[in-house]
């Protein structure tokens, strides 16, 4: 085993939070002989095997997919949503990008639009409600005229593509200073903007989609480009000047 | 009593389904409203179902584990979905995408819903289209293809290597759009804990509320289950963390059909185990088989010095590696089928050519950057190269990949008839929760055709039938006696499993089972190990209930509690899987017994004795299940053996 494959030896301060309601605190615990080949999420799976070994409370956090796409991972690690790397969610941090003796802090995700459930959950239903007064294009099920019937340039479809990768994870909320959800509402109004299905209630449904997120209490933009750095997927802030045009078209129509 | 029928309606397979549709009761738009249907998931499956149930007028409840529909597991989907459009003018028609069905499926389904299946599968691509998903595209603004395995076609339309996300993107905003109208409400972060029965009837769900413990009782005319599928009984796969076996498992209990338990597809290009700790296996998309060479080195002395880390793969020469699937398969070569594929790499690897920790094989780049060239290579697969590259810390255009096979999708599920309802009236069950369509084994891109086939253009046709007759059924109230009696018994599940108060962490046992079923109900099975598999699991769930330790309040949000319930199904639903292993004794698909091969080291299958489905009815706690035999017909494709070669 070469040298950098020796286990590390950590210490964890990990926000601790009973309820909604309660006080949260930090909460010092050390680690010992972790591999940094095994993911961040893994490393908080030892550390809760220990703490239901001490009979204590293991941390929630939330996971699903554990491989970058699901979007429910949600920790902020040494200040930084997501941790210390790039273009990734937490699940695919590595316990490489860590030295040996390091202390880690987690904290949740932390904004007013993202009120937190226990521990390092937060609740994150309000993008749900955004998405549910616009987020869509108005078809039904069943009728549809063939896939082709319309043709789309390849570069709108790549760029829609580019939007669409949104997971919904937060961590532009959770990074942004104003708390604002704009680089999530815009990637979804630019992704069905770009096409021709969803171009025609475009200009709609960037009003309501921008109406829900004020009225579910997130923040404004002013476009300090933070959310871009940290999003895990590369969504472009160029995404939020798309959105403003559409936001401009309707205030126009109105 | 149950029923056992699976109601295939007359005719030539081509016009069974409209035979079907022009003859089927509808409800009428006014009735519909007083007309409440409840759906378990939200993947592909249940958000599709969930979404067209709104849009019909039904009153619809919509139930999710994680806290946002758009994370149900059909998010992790790559490479892409099917379909018969013949848009490349290759050849394909609905007939060949029903055949190619049937015959990966190793002539293990039902033909005529595999036809449906093949019917739908275009009218699924518009819909998508018209949602707004973002497929790829060529130059000429229409839709790209792209091939998989088991195909001579290119059939398969994707959005990058995110398929699955923006599938599942468009059914979420579609069901967005309902939770919007209030057509659906939706139940996120809640568990179905188990499905209320009355008079033979499924007419409800007992849920926990994983925020608070509470536990609720809901009332539906109608229940769908789409949860998903139950890789996870072997705790290492490519499933999500949450994906389980007990939405399934608790219908089972309650009188649906088990069908086909054993059958599980193992994908062969996964990133291999790295250590105990390991929580998940991460899968490469089928798509790298197109140009990466599988081999392993040719001499023992070599393999072990790889593991031992004084020889690299790339010390290895050419003439000192052993191309394997090449050398067996000249015919598809490194494009076998997964089951082929996966065998194939454990034979290698129990034979002591593996590298690394000894369970892993290469997947080589070399030749095809030196055929086409890095930048072809970085376009067709750089974000999968990307995404090795920070799980492994290797770069694989330098070195080769390491792959071995994981656990990824279950075909066996809940048995369905051809309304896709299961032995309970009332209850369905749709996506890879059911074991409708993909028979022995599945083809790549398929699994997201059947989601979308079964939400979108089955069930909101079967279901009406359903319901139709339920009209002067009156809405109950989940508080009378029948479901008080559910919740009460949930409730005791809950206390008995909080009260053990053991010593051991529910992922201990998951993992022990996990082991046991990996050893002996994995990639190659025999009746002495099935045997023995069974003897430890019977141990395992003793062990369990006496020892498992789950720390924390059952009011509260306690994910030690979520995984202990989901173990404790998982245990003996892995249990039914031997059993059905053990029964079938011929391979096929993927289900492979050492006892039953060609002289080449081939499946061998047993059509006379062994065309149909194994449906296992729960005969009560500790007793050994029973099972019902599916005869299958094939009247429209001809019983071959596969051959690869
Ligand atoms: C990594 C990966 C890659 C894949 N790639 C492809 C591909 O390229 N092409 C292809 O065709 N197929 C692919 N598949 C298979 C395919 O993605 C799945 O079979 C399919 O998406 C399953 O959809 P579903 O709707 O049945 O279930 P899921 O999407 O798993 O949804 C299950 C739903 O049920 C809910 N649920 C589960 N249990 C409960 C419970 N007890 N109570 C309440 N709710 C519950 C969950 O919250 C979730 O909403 C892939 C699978 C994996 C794992
Ligand atoms: S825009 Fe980026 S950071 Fe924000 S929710 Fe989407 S993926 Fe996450
Ligand atoms: S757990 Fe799914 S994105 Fe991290």
């Amino acid at each position: 085993m070469s040298e950098q494959h020796k286990g590390l030896n950590l210490t964890l301060k990990v926000w601790r939070q009973k309820g909604p309601k309660e006080k949260g605190h930090f909460e010092t615990y050390s680690l010992q002989n972790i591999s940094p080949d095994s993911s961040f999420l893994e490393m908080m799976d030892v550390l809760n095997e220990q703490l239901v070994t001490e009979d204590k409370e293991p941390i929630a956090f939330d996971h699903d997919c554990r491989e970058g796409i699901c979007g429910m991972c949600s920790l902020y690690i040494n200040g930084r949503a997501h941790g210390p790397d790039e273009d990734i969610t937490t699940c695919q941090l590595h316990m490489r990008k860590f030295k040996d003796g390091e202390t880690i802090t987690v904290e949740p995700w932390r904004s007013a639009g993202f009120p937190v459930i226990k521990d390092l959950i937060v609740d994150r239903g309000a993008f749900d409600k955004i998405m549910a007064a616009g987020g869509f294009v108005s078809v039904n099920t069943g009728g549809i005229p063939d896939a082709n019937a319309i043709p789309i340039s390849k570069d709108k479809a790549d760029e829609a593509m580019d939007a669409a990768s949104c997971i919904g994870c937060g961590a532009c909320v959770a990074t942004c200073k104003n708390g604002s959800a704009m680089l999530f509402v815009s990637a979804k109004v630019s992704q069905l903007a770009l096409l021709p299905q969803g171009k025609i209630e475009a200009a709609r449904r960037a009003k309501a989609m921008v109406a829900k997120m004020d009225e579910v209490g997130f923040g404004n933009c002013t476009n300090t480009g933070a959310c871009e750095v940290e999003c895990p997927k590369g969504i472009s802030i160029a995404n939020i000047a798309r959105l403003n045009r559409e936001f401009l078209k309707a205030k126009i129509q109105d | 009593m149950t029923t056992f029928n699976s109601k295939i309606p007359e005719g030539v397979v081509a016009e069974k389904w409209d035979n079907y549709k022009n003859h089927q009761k509808l409800v009428n738009p006014a009735n519909k409203r007083k007309l409440d249907i409840i759906v378990v998931g939200s993947g592909l499956a249940g958000g599709a179902a969930a979404a067209s149930f709104g849009e019909l007028g039904f009153n619809v409840k919509c139930f999710a584990y994680q806290d946002s529909p758009r994370r149900a597991h059909s998010i992790a989907a790559q490479g892409g979905i099917n379909a018969a459009k013949n848009y490349t003018n290759d050849g394909d028609s609905i007939y060949r995408l029903f055949y190619d069905t049937v015959k990966g499926g190793d002539y293990r389904a039902r033909e005529s819903n595999v036809y449906r299946l093949a019917q739908v599968s275009n009218s699924i691509i518009d819909q998508c289209v018209a949602q707004g998903v973002p497929f790829a595209r060529d130059y000429g603004g229409l839709l790209d293809n792209r091939s998989f395995g088991g195909a001579q076609v290119s059939r398969t339309f994707y959005a990058k290597g995110q398929t699955g996300q923006q599938l599942l993107l468009g059914a979420y905003s579609a069901l967005s759009r309902q939770i919007g109208k209030g057509t659906v409400k939706m139940y996120n972060r809640t568990e179905m804990m188990d499905v209320v029965v009355i008079d033979g009837k499924c007419r409800g769900i007992v849920t926990r509320n994983m925020v608070t413990g509470e536990i609720d009782a809901h009332f539906g005319h109608a229940v769908v289950l789409a949860t998903g599928g139950y890789g996870n009984v072997f705790f290492l796969s490519t499933n999500a963390m949450g994906s389980n076996g007990s939405a399934a498992w608790k219908a089972y209990k309650r009188g649906a059909y088990f069908a086909n338990p054993c059958y599980v597809q193992i994908h062969p290009t996964c990133i291999p185990v790295h250590g105990e700790f390991q929580s998940k296996l991460t899968l490469m998309s089928e798509s790298l088989r197109n140009d990466g060479r599988v081999w392993a080195p040719k001499r023992k002395e070599d393999a072990e010095a790889i593991r031992a880390g004084k020889l690299k793969p790339q010390d290895i020469p050419d003439e000192q590696r052993d191309f394997y699937l090449e050398r067996r398969y000249p015919a598809f070569g490194n494009l076998v089928p997964r089951d082929v594929a996966s065998r194939a790499a454990k034979e290698r690897c129990d034979a002591g050519f593996g590298v690394e920790s000894g369970e892993a094989v290469y997947l080589d780049f070399k030749y095809a950057i030196d055929r086409l060239g890095r930048n072809v290579v970085e376009a067709r697969y750089g974000n999968l190269f990307q995404m090795y590259e920070k799980i492994t810390d290797q770069n694989p255009y330098e070195t080769p990949m390491m792959i071995y096979p994981a656990i990824h999708y279950t075909m066996g599920g809940l048995w369905v008839d051809y309304e896709l309802q299961t032995t309970i009236p009332g209850l369905f069950a749709a996506g890879e929760a059911n074991f409708s369509d993909h028979g022995a084994n599945r083809l790549g891109a398929s699994a997201l055709m059947q989601g979308l086939a079964d939400g979108y253009f089955v069930l909101p046709y079967t279901v009406q039938n359903y319901l139709a007759d339920e009209l002067h059924t009156p809405r109950m109230d989940e508080k009378s006696e029948p479901f008080e009696k559910a919740v009460a018994e949930v409730k005791n599940h809950i206390n008995k499993l909080m009260s053990i108060k053991g010593s051991q962490s529910a992922d201990t046992f998951h993992k022990k089972l996990g082991k046991v079923m990996w050893e002996h109900v994995g990639m190659a099975r025999n009746k002495e190990g099935l045997q023995k598999a069974i003897n430890e699991l019977t141990q395992i769930k003793e062990e369990f209930w006496k020892d498992v330790k789950i720390p924390g309040s059952a009011d509260d949000l306690n994910p030690e509690l979520e995984k202990a319930n989901r173990v404790a199904d998982f245990i003996e639903l892995g249990e039914l899987m031997a059993r059905d292993a053990l029964a079938r004794e011929e391979s096929c698909g993927g289900h492979f017994r050492t006892e039953h091969r060609t002289e080449e080291g081939e499946a061998l299958r047993h059509d006379d004795d062994f065309a149909y489905v194994g449906a296992w009815e729960y005969a009560g706690e500790n007793q050994d299940p029973n099972m019902h035999k599916e005869d299958l017909k094939f009247e429209f494709c001809k019983l071959n053996q596969r051959n690869y070669k």
